[in-house]
């Protein structure tokens, strides 16, 4: 199907217009006219892609595949892979995920971005950023894949940095880009170590669907001690803690917030951080042959979930509290994975695109009224002021608690199913998980939409009243978002409310479409189909328990930040205890990281370059020096013939200034030319 | 077309002579002129691509005359696919530093002239098959150089101008005495590159061993290969920008087109004996050690001298593994980080033009002040990083694969560099690009017309090459793996009589 080419071909086009011509269509025809082409181009992908989606379903389903083979690519050895597309059921919810809510975030952010003045480079970036993401999930083969894979880095880098005049900003993306690189540098070394080892059995491919087939004789293959198949998945594995945010690669995430809030919103919450999910799914006839990998996977999933939802609890910052609730979300998907639930985690990774989507406009459109006041403390009592963003965020927030009968309960409860089947513990952590999670979301909405406005407090509890009054006539009256906002809120609280009916569990008399629809891909993973009948009573049993737990979450904070009657006395304790300052200090692993990797790192080339400067440098200058005095002691001939000739060449060329100079150092020429002369006649007279 | 080859090598030639019969105060003349002489040499690199019969490993456009018959040297001039994309690479970047260039005022007449000089010298290189010849070229290129950085470079050109014209020299004395060496070692004695080829297996152990090495260092210094590399750094940061555009774009080519051109199809056996430590480690080495280097810079153009020296590890490594994917993505480097490495120079001579210093941390904001400037500096520094998309990327990836499979510890050294890398291209980046304004330089103007030209064409190809390689790819395919074949199935004289 040619088509699928132009679902990333047109963002491609948009950004290429916007980011070259961008700066004149926005003074000539005016800001819309940017605005109009970059969610044109999505808009337009989204259509392509449903009209794909349509003509996939109306396949069999074993039968659900549509190539795009655009061009020969590299052919070099036993490498031979082309610029192809696919639209298979994985890559079609992934595309239709990517299109649809990037295109409602480009219409949001003509809203949001509303001062400024460089609307064009927000947009060619957006574009940019589908056109790359795009091409992650739509290509056929793991170098197209890395082609996105790196792309959707660069993007976030541009718009992680997309204000560069702050210091801090352009250090967040240089970090965001660093962080990943690192996963990308795994990812490199596990794809080549996947095509060899197929290459030495004489399946030398990187294409996804032949893979599929063939990775099954991985089996027995090992390299130094470790089985293949083991070893490669670790290695992708890798790269996608980083793209995806899990421990040990995750810090670059909450620092990402520093960009606009509509790039927290589409790249870091909804599509890019799947990436990591996307391609563990995609490849899980692979990861499904190394069990050591997926125990890796669960394991490292849930410590992320928890880890990052004990640091969410205490954050201030309205968008990084949202950030470490998306590390600790994409938690739970690869706890999905690792359990080999592939359906279950791309399932959450759609729910959540959702939510966590509409929570982070959300806040923006606060962030936005406020005047760019994004501390918690200083918000609250937004609920009357801002009513269409208050319920579209509550109801993204009782979505990602998991509250029946919203989209987070059934991905989340199907996660936590899976994780039960697997290891109880697993299941334990991942509903403790689930009770932080209730609890800080609600902190969150309490904070920001309930109680006093707080606006313009002064931060310090020992400051003066005056210094309060002083910050006083900053604030500004704030009132609800303009529909360009409001509009994609509201379609998202939608989809928050009803994605997860895509897969509602036949213990609830559902059929589940979602897992039905993925099945063809999945099939040949070792996917467990449908629940035994010993487990109805226990799928029950597990959704009571859960949704009880988010309920004492929710009350927790209720009686905290709401009815204020736990906070006083226990709460101020707990606050200057060491946990408290572990939390809010994100247990210092930033900190960790700067004082070994990077001051490592920097140290040695710093030691490199004084190595080179000094010790190479030191002994060639040193050869240089001696050969001279060696020069001068038996230069006389040498000065009055040969430096004659430099002038003379030096003159005869341009006459110019360096003639002079360029006699003084005319010794170490002399005797080189000497030495050269010398060799050739020494050589020639022994030859004859 | 009998002539091609000597009339893309001599139209230079010809065009210095005229510049220097041009009346000396009309700088703006000299400038058109030189300009215009390296046009047809592009036209005739535009036919050449066209032209060029991929299919084949032989040479191509043969031009065979007599030239001093008492000692046997010819006239013998040819391309096969290696030299072929490294002579487009020659005629697309002589008329872009021409452009470059503009800037002179000092000597205009010598300067160019000297350019051109030089330009005749580097096609030379490319097209000779007469070692003879070949050296003579090669020679040929290092007088122009050296007075192009002696006299037009900045404080220090004195010493960088020395420093890098005694070590090509100790490189020209080691070439020569491997040169003369086999010269006599065949009889009849003759340079012809394609005869001594062929005697390859007739050479004797020892001396394959030492004239390798000969080579090798004669070559490596050129790369530059550790430890023969300081030369470098200084030269760059006193050349003038175009000058610089030519030393890294061209010149540094030299030495691997070098070794593929002489050391492997002549001393095969050496070359199984010494790949693995004289290209494999060594190129690692510099991959790491220029990155790690290139970090600690605080010139932006020293900063890019060391990626240089980082980034032609990978030839180093990729010619090592002699795997079609090592090979062809050794050689596919050489022509991206041409064009790679011209982007850098000469956007940091844009901003060299307009502050006069190249200090990393003086600047600062310079997004704000100057966009379009950004916009292509960006777009460099992602391509020099090896983004997907960009020409580096693929030759980058197919030296990797091919890496992987002749050494896995190699393999994953050279690909940590990706890490080092964009470490240091995006800490520069922030600190000269990005941040507040620097108010000394907020009324900096932004690029011109004449620059703008010249960075276009190096960015479609930069991005084209990302797309589709096999533009330039197809060039050298069979000649790689000819050549691949020739080094690998070479095998002692020993074992050959056993096998007889």
């Amino acid at each position: 199907m040619q088509a699928l080419r132009w679902i990333v071909l047109l963002p491609l086009i948009g950004a290429a217009i916007n980011l070259t011509l961008g700066s004149r269509i926005q003074r000539s025809v005016g800001r819309a006219g940017v605005a109009v082409l970059g969610s044109g181009m999505a808009l337009a992908s989204f259509a392509i892609a449903v009209t794909g989606f349509l003509k996939l379903r109306a396949l069999e389903p074993e039968s659900r595949l549509l190539l795009d083979n655009v061009l020969p690519w590299l052919h070099v050895g036993s490498l031979n892979v082309s610029l192809a597309f696919q639209l298979d059921p994985l890559s079609a919810v992934m595309v239709l995920v990517v299109t649809g809510i990037g295109s409602l975030i480009h219409i949001y952010s003509f809203g949001y971005m509303d001062e400024d003045p460089a609307l064009w480079r927000f947009f060619g970036l957006l574009n940019l950023f589908l056109f790359a993401m795009l091409t992650l999930v739509l290509g056929d083969n793991i170098l197209v894949m890395f082609v996105g894979w790196e792309g959707v880095g660069l993007c976030s880098w541009a718009l992680i940095g997309f204000w560069y005049k702050d210091h801090a900003n352009t250090a967040a993306a240089n970090k965001a880009f660093l962080f990943n690189r690192i996963g990308d540098f795994a990812f490199l070394c596990g794809t080549m170590l996947l095509f060899w080892s197929l290459a030495g059995l004489g399946h030398a491919t990187l294409v996804f669907r032949e893979l599929d087939t063939v990775v099954g004789l991985l089996e027995g293959q090992a390299l130094w001690g470790v089985p293949v198949a083991t070893l490669a998945t670790l290695l992708l594995f890798i790269g996608a803690t980083g793209k995806s945010a899990q421990i040990p690669l995750y810090v670059w995430l909450p620092d990402a917030m520093a960009g606009p809030t509509p790039v927290s919103a589409l790249i870091h919450a909804a599509t890019m951080v799947t990436a990591g999910v996307y391609m563990v799914s995609r490849l899980h006839c692979l990861f499904s042959l190394a069990p050591f990998t997926l125990n890796v996977i669960a394991v490292v999933g849930t410590t992320t979930a928890i880890f990052a939802a004990t640091i969410a609890v205490t954050q201030h910052d309205i968008k990084k509290v949202l950030a470490y609730s998306t590390v600790s979300q994409l938690g739970y998907m690869f706890v999905a994975l690792g359990c080999g639930a592939y359906a279950a985690g791309v399932f959450h990774l759609v729910t959540h695109a959702f939510f966590k989507a509409c929570l982070f406009l959300g806040a923006g459109s606060v962030i936005h009224a406020s005047h760019h006041e994004q501390d918690m403390r200083r918000m609250g009592g937004l609920r009357t002021k801002m009513p269409l963003t208050f319920w579209t965020f509550l109801v993204s927030t009782m979505a990602i608690a998991g509250l029946p009968p919203l989209a987070g309960f059934f991905s989340k409860d199907e996660i936590l199913l899976k994780a039960y089947q697997h290891d109880p513990l697993l299941w334990g952590v991942g509903l403790v998980t689930a009770g932080l999670t209730a609890f800080y979301m609600f902190r969150q909405v309490f904070l920001v939409f309930f109680g006093e406005s707080r606006a313009g407090a002064s931060l310090d509890p020992h400051a003066s009243a005056h210094a309060a009054d002083h910050h006083g006539h900053h604030v500004h009256e704030v009132h609800e978002s303009s529909a360009a906002m409001t509009l994609p809120l509201v379609l998202l609280a939608c989809g928050a409310l009803t994605a997860g009916w895509l897969g509602i569990p036949s213990a609830l008399g559902g059929n589940n479409l979602f897992t039905e629809w993925l099945s063809p891909v999945f099939a040949s993973g070792g996917e467990h189909h449908g629940v035994e009948h010993e487990g109805l009573e226990l799928e029950y049993a597990l959704m009571v328990v859960s949704v009880l737990v988010a309920l004492a979450g929710i009350t927790l904070a209720y009686l905290v930040y709401l009815r204020k009657s736990l906070n006083a006395d226990t709460f101020s304790r707990i606050a200057r205890g060491v946990p408290y300052r572990l939390s809010f200090n994100k247990y210092y692993v930033d900190e960790f990281y700067y004082g070994t990797v990077l001051a490592g790192t920097l140290a040695l080339s710093r030691a490199l370059g004084w190595f080179d400067k000094v010790i190479i440098d030191g002994v060639v200058n040193g050869a240089a020096a001696s050969v001279r005095a060696v020069s001068i002691l038996g230069g006389g001939i040498d000065k009055v013939v040969v430096d004659g000739l430099v002038n003379f060449t030096a003159r005869a060329f341009n006459g110019v200034g360096g003639a002079l100079r360029l006699a003084q150092t005319g010794n170490i020429n002399a005797y080189v030319y000497v030495l050269l002369i010398g060799v050739t006649a020494v050589l020639l007279a022994g030859a004859w | 077309m009998e002539h091609f080859l000597t009339l893309m090598t001599f139209l230079p030639l010809l065009g210095a002579l005229v510049v220097l019969v041009l009346p000396r105060g009309n700088a703006n003349l000299v400038r058109w002129t030189a300009l215009v002489s390296t046009l047809p040499g592009l036209l005739l690199g535009v036919w050449l691509f066209q032209h060029f019969d991929r299919s084949v490993a032989t040479m191509q456009l043969v031009e065979r005359h007599a030239w001093i018959p008492a000692f046997n040297v010819q006239y013998l001039m040819g391309v096969d696919g290696l030299s072929v994309s490294m002579l487009l690479l020659t005629v697309l970047l002589s008329p872009l530093c021409i452009l470059a260039s503009w800037g002179i005022e000092k000597g205009v007449k010598g300067y160019f002239a000297l350019f051109l000089l030089l330009e005749t010298g580097m096609i030379g290189v490319f097209s000779a098959l007469d070692f003879f010849l070949f050296f003579i070229f090669w020679e040929l290129m290092l007088l122009p150089m050296y007075f192009l950085i002696g006299i037009w470079g900045g404080p220090r050109r004195e010493y960088a101008a020395i420093k890098f014209f005694l070590y090509t020299l100790i490189g020209s004395v080691l070439m020569l005495i491997a040169m003369l060496a086999l010269y006599f070692a065949n009889t009849p004695h003759t340079f012809d590159m394609m005869v001594l080829m062929e005697k390859a297996p007739t050479y004797s152990h020892g001396f394959q061993a030492w004239a390798w090495i000969a080579l090798f260092i004669g070559f490596a210094i050129k790369i530059p290969a550790f430890p023969f590399h300081t030369w470098l750094p200084d030269a760059h940061v006193e050349a003038p920008t175009a000058i610089s555009v030519i030393l890294a774009g061209v010149l540094l080519k030299m030495g691997t087109y070098g070794i593929l051109r002489v050391c492997f199809p002549v001393f095969p056996l050496a070359t199984q004996e010494y790949a693995f430590w004289a290209l494999g480690v060594l190129g690692c080495w510099n991959i790491v050690y220029g990155a790690l280097c290139a970090m600690a810079q605080k010139d932006m153009k020293s900063l890019v001298a060391y990626s240089s020296i980082s980034h032609m590890g990978y030839v180093m490594l990729g010619m090592a593994t002699l795997t079609p994917e090592g090979m062809n993505g050794a050689v596919l480097q050489m022509f991206n980080h041409g064009t790679v490495t011209a982007m850098l120079f000469l956007l940091v001579g844009v901003i060299y033009d307009r502050a006069h210093h190249r200090n990393i941390d003086g600047f600062g904001g310079l997004a704000s002040v100057m966009p379009i400037y950004t916009g292509f500096v960006t777009i460099a520094f992602f391509a020099a990083l090896g983004l997907p998309g960009f020409s580096a990327f693929i030759s980058e990836v197919l030296v990797l694969l091919g890496t992987w499979q002749y050494s896995k510890p190699l393999a994953i050294i050279a690909a940590s560099a990706v890490v080092l890398t964009a470490g240091y291209m995006l800490w520069m980046l922030q600190r000269v690009w990005l941040g507040p304004v620097n108010e000394k330089y907020a009324g900096l103007p932004d690029m011109n017309w004449r620059e703008i030209v010249t960075l276009v064409p190096l960015t479609v190809i930069v991005i084209v090459l990302g797309v589709y390689p096999h533009a330039v790819l197809d060039l050298f395919g069979p000649t790689l793996v000819a050549l691949g074949d020739t080094v690998s199935s070479a095998v002692p004289a020993a074992a050959q009589a056993v096998l007889r």
